[in-house]
């Protein structure tokens, strides 16, 4: 599968998943995101930012509860669950908002 | 959501009509040479794959007595058509467990009986052509290899079995898996399914004590890879990931700061799930299991303890000894290995917990059995013990529980729908299709007990009822860990100061 992002072509595996992390540009996130129909708003933003710093630190990214209380503190303790993270991404905050940021899709019994 | 119908929620389960090759288009991604080769396995289909698959058919066959019998025995009884999760949410004939078998079994008449040989029409035997391989690929991953068909065959067949030997001779010739062979090579490499390193591991525990703290005031500690400890727990790696696993892991802890005894996890055997079972493969298994045996060495415990996953504790009950023993540098006063549940249900008896049920009022439980803990290992020391003991604590830790219908639980429950190497997106269909009959079973005790949640001690079960629950009208966190409902109701009573006193910590020993 590939996307086509300011006229370049960006490779990705059969699940939409970046073929290659150093593609990513906030733009390829937002074409990603169109394609679902999902407008991508700061508080997307927020938590695509946190993942991927995460992930430029520990190579993968973060547990649920690693999340939840980093937007917790960021975005206020009503934020920080896992409630809100649906909201924002339906089809669960660890696969569509790491497929958004170009990480890896997070595998196993998960 | 889906782009197919969800079933509609009966009663109970009803046989449906067949409808002939409905899920002939269900097929998980193909793993590439990448995800094949740390497996010892070709990257691709190779050129003479015919030839190649019926001499790993011959050679499994010899190497199992049992796939030979389970393959000569059968006499089309029918008594299994009608248990397969899979065949009563998808209608497929297919996913009746006898033609599930008969895939590889009309090839075994082919080629290995005397009438297949010369008269092939008279008993069912095939040529191994593309279309039966494919066939095999898409109905070997509508098996959740969860034996309840075995239960009721008067034979015993074994139909997991039968499926692992299919799902093994593809991978022979180069057609696997993505799912299952990618997460066996991260298991190789990082230690975990999840592929979550030493560093990731560290923070992510460090986090939990730090949210374990603020909420009790009690510094229960989540070790990693400490020398010494008396314990090493092995957990499947969701457990530090996802919720609900999360507060099952949480609850682990919890019980063991209460024990007094000293624990730790491995980095480097980070995981209790063996995903070599589901692809039939021996020699994979083994690999991961030597993880466990490896780390438990360097780090000088005396038991393992294995945390909520279904099959791991299949493979850990039933084959650890022989893939990974002897274990005899372990202490014999206890299992090995030991299940989690079995650990808090023998503190439960000595009367050394004590729990707040009323901390659970919010919830009216059942109990999902999981189907490898069910019908393919123990607990305790008396048989039916994987049955009663999970259920004992559930009692031991909430005031309301209710057990779905006798035709769904204990030795007859039904999977959830993604185990056996099934819990990926690519087969969501087949998942959410699958998951019928235990949808069915809770909404019945939904509306009779008003049961709000169900508990359950597998990963996979747990991930996959997260996601399956909302296409049946229930909600995502309508399931939950059988040790959540533990560290919901505990009463820490070891290392009690205030916070920020230097509390004094449970595991001195």
């Amino acid at each position: 599968m590939a996307l086509e992002v300011n006229g370049k072509v960006i490779e990705t595996d059969e699940e939409g998943y970046l073929a290659n992390i150093n593609d990513w540009t906030p733009e390829v996130a937002d074409a990603m995101a169109k394609a679902d129909g999902v407008e991508l708003t700061d508080n997307h933003w927020e938590v695509i930012n946190f993942l991927r710093e995460y992930y430029d630190e520990y190579q993968i990214a973060p547990a649920v509860r690693v999340l939840t209380k980093a937007i917790g503190k960021k975005l206020g303790k009503e934020k920080g669950n896992s409630k809100y993270l649906y909201e924002l991404f339906p089809y669960g905050p660890a696969k569509q908002a790491c497929k958004y940021a170009g990480l890896p899709k997070p595998t196993g019994c998960v | 959501m889906a782009d197919f119908d969800i079933p509609e929620l009966k009663e109970y389960p009803i046989i449906p009509h067949i409808q002939p090759g409905v899920m002939a288009h269900s097929k998980p991604f193909v793993a590439k040479p990448e995800f094949q080769e740390p497996l010892g396995y070709p990257g691709e289909l190779v050129d003479n794959w015919q030839e190649k698959a019926i001499e790993k058919l011959g050679e499994l066959k010899g190497k199992y007595r049992s796939l030979q019998v389970f393959l000569d025995a059968c006499v089309k009884c029918g008594a299994c058509t009608d248990k397969c999760h899979y065949y009563l949410g998808t209608a497929d004939p297919k996913n009746m467990p006898v033609a599930r078998q008969d895939l590889l079994r009309k090839v075994y008449r082919r080629y290995y009986t005397f009438a297949g040989k010369y008269f092939p029409k008279l008993v069912g035997a095939v040529d191994l052509t593309r279309e039966v391989l494919d066939d095999w690929y898409a109905y070997y991953h509508q098996c959740s290899q969860c034996r309840r068909c075995s239960v009721y065959c008067p034979y015993g067949i074994d139909t997991a079995e039968i499926s692992m030997a299919a799902r093994e001779i593809m991978d022979s010739i180069g057609l696997g898996q993505k799912y299952c062979n990618e997460i066996i090579g991260k298991v190789f490499k990082i230690g975990n399914n999840l592929g979550l390193p030493e560093p990731a591991l560290a923070d992510t525990l460090e986090g939990l004590e730090e949210e374990v703290y603020e909420d009790t005031g009690v510094k229960v500690r989540y070790p990693l890879d400490e020398e010494g400890a008396e314990i090493l727990l092995v957990t499947p790696s969701a457990d530090f990931f996802a919720e609900p696993h999360v507060d099952g892991l949480i609850g682990y802890g919890k019980v063991f700061h209460e024990a007094g005894v000293s624990w730790t996890l491995s980095s480097y055997a980070s995981e209790a799930a063996n995903f070599g079972m589901f692809i039939g493969s021996y020699e994979n298994m083994r690999r991961v299991a030597l993880r466990i045996r490896e780390a438990a060495i360097k780090l000088g415990v005396k038991r393992i303890v294995f945390g909520e996953c279904g099959h791991a504790w299949r493979v850990a009950y039933s084959f650890l000894n022989t893939l990974a023993g002897p274990f005899d540098f372990l202490d014999p006063n206890y299992p090995v290995p030991q299940h989690i549940c079995e650990f808090t249900y023998d503190l439960i008896k000595q009367g050394r917990l004590k729990f707040d049920k009323s901390e659970n009022d919010h919830m009216v439980l059942t109990f999902h059995d999981s189907c490898n803990v069910a019908r393919a290992s123990r607990m305790g020391d008396f048989p039916g013990g994987q049955f009663v003991i999970p259920r004992e604590i559930i009692k031991a830790t909430c005031n309301h529980f209710y057990d779905m219908d006798d035709w769904g639980i204990k030795e007859a429950t039904f999977c959830c729908g993604g185990g056996g190497g099934l819990l990926t997106d690519d087969l969501m269909e087949v998942r959410i299709k699958g998951a019928l009959p235990r949808m069915e079973a809770l909404k019945d005790v939904v509306e009779n007990y008003g049961v709000t949640h169900m508990a359950a001690i597998c990963a996979i079960c747990k991930s996959q009822f997260t996601k399956v629950l909302p296409y049946y009208g229930f909600t995502m966190d309508q399931i939950v860990s059988v040790h959540q409902l533990v560290s919901n109701a505990i009463i820490l009573t070891r290392g009690t100061e205030e916070p920020g006193g230097e509390a004094e910590t449970a595991d001195a020993a």
